[in-house]
């Protein structure tokens, strides 16, 4: 019985020891995951991607054989610079909130004439299976590099989108009754060699927000905000969200709405 | 034709220093897929770099090298203006040219 009692108070004196050894170091770690990104960071093969969509937005594609130069991302038609920076938005045509990908669909349809089921297939590209969306917004954010975010909300729809993504943010389900906040709405967390932005500050979320899309080297493919989102809720073990989906588009208001101000700077490199 | 390069050559002192980024798969032919199929081997073989026409870097690749390489080197001889050109070939015979000027 006291060997119990003294091998439990040696392992709870061991535990605050390495709690208070982890507390005084994340800097380290923090400085070690850095310097890894600095080190791929160097060439961005991004830049294969924004080729691509470059060159997909301006070929006629689709049974109308037209090119996307006259699809309106938020700035007007066929305004590219800076758009990423006011999505999602409110578009009277459609009537709704949408995010990038969903405007795209939207103009794929009305002027390319090319279905949303047609058009979302291989929305997330795998190797030799290109991803025209992946390109597409991988060009159509480099345009935006360096400008400020400034999406709105004064519109009713962009309101209430943001509070849904809110409230979505804040929702645990899910086997293992996860919410985004369970990670993400506390500082300085990591899991293993990643750091865990807290997505409800400021800080934290400008960062974060403004470096998506970005290639990331552990998939050797660029990687969208959707995609990240997709991710998340896999990791969470929820069920998979509708591609563009109205849910989707509000979560993304709500991290976007919290990363107003930061500066735009992608694609970038992640692990 | 398979998908564009980026290239960038720009004068280091007096070197010219070149960063390629080209847009290949490079499988290795041990991969397989989801069904248990071996993914065939597809990678780049030669590279050629050309200054004014002249090579000024010659490369015989293999499977080490990962997919969308990125290749940098520094060659002397060359001036702002002049045309670097590099070319790949790979095992499968397709290949690709492309062009930057000297910054």
């Amino acid at each position: 019985m006291q060997k119990i009692i003294r091998r439990t108070a040696v392992a709870a004196a061991f535990a605050f020891v390495a709690a208070a050894a982890f507390a005084r170091q994340p800097s380290s770690t923090e400085q070690a995951i850095e310097k890894y990104r600095e080190a791929v960071a160097e060439e961005n093969p991004a830049e294969l991607w924004e080729a691509r969509g470059e060159a997909l937005w301006k070929e006629p594609r689709g049974p109308n054989h037209a090119s996307l130069e006259r699809c309106d991302i938020g700035l007007g038609p066929g305004v590219v610079k800076g758009a990423y920076t006011v999505l999602p938005k409110y578009f009277p045509d459609t009537g709704k909130v949408q995010d990038l990908e969903s405007r795209l669909l939207t103009c794929m349809q009305k002027i390319q004439g090319i279905a949303p089921e047609e058009a979302k297939k291989n929305h997330f590209g795998n190797g030799p299976k290109k991803s025209v969306m992946e390109a597409l917004v991988a060009w159509i954010a480099s345009e935006s590099r360096g400008m400020p975010m400034h999406v709105s909300v004064s519109h009713p729809e962009e309101k209430k989108a943001y509070e849904i993504g809110k409230r979505m943010f804040f929702y645990r389900a899910g086997p293992h009754d996860f919410s985004c906040a369970t990670c993400h709405s506390h500082d300085n967390l990591r899991i293993r060699l990643q750091d865990l932005p807290n997505l409800t500050s400021t800080r934290d979320a400008q960062r974060a927000y403004t470096t998506w899309p970005g290639y990331r080297v552990s998939q050797g493919e660029v990687r969208t905000m959707q995609h990240r989102l997709n991710d998340c809720y896999r990791q969470q073990r929820f069920p998979e969200p509708g591609y563009a989906s109205d849910a989707i588009t509000a979560l993304t208001m709500y991290l976007a709405v919290n990363a107003n101000g930061g500066t735009y700077n992608a694609p970038s490199v992640k692990r | 034709m398979a998908d564009p390069m980026k290239i960038r050559a720009r004068m280091q002192g007096d070197k010219v220093e070149v960063k390629v980024l080209m847009a290949h798969e490079m499988e290795t032919g041990f991969r397989k897929d989801s069904s248990g199929k071996p993914i065939p081997a597809w990678f780049i073989q030669n590279v050629t770099a050309t200054c004014n026409g002249k090579t000024v870097l010659s490369a015989e690749w293999g499977p080490a090298v990962s997919k969308n390489p990125f290749l940098a080197f520094r060659f002397s001889g060359g001036k702002p203006g002049d045309k670097v050109a590099i070319s790949w070939v790979d095992n499968h015979g397709d290949k690709r040219t492309d062009e930057a000027t000297i910054s």
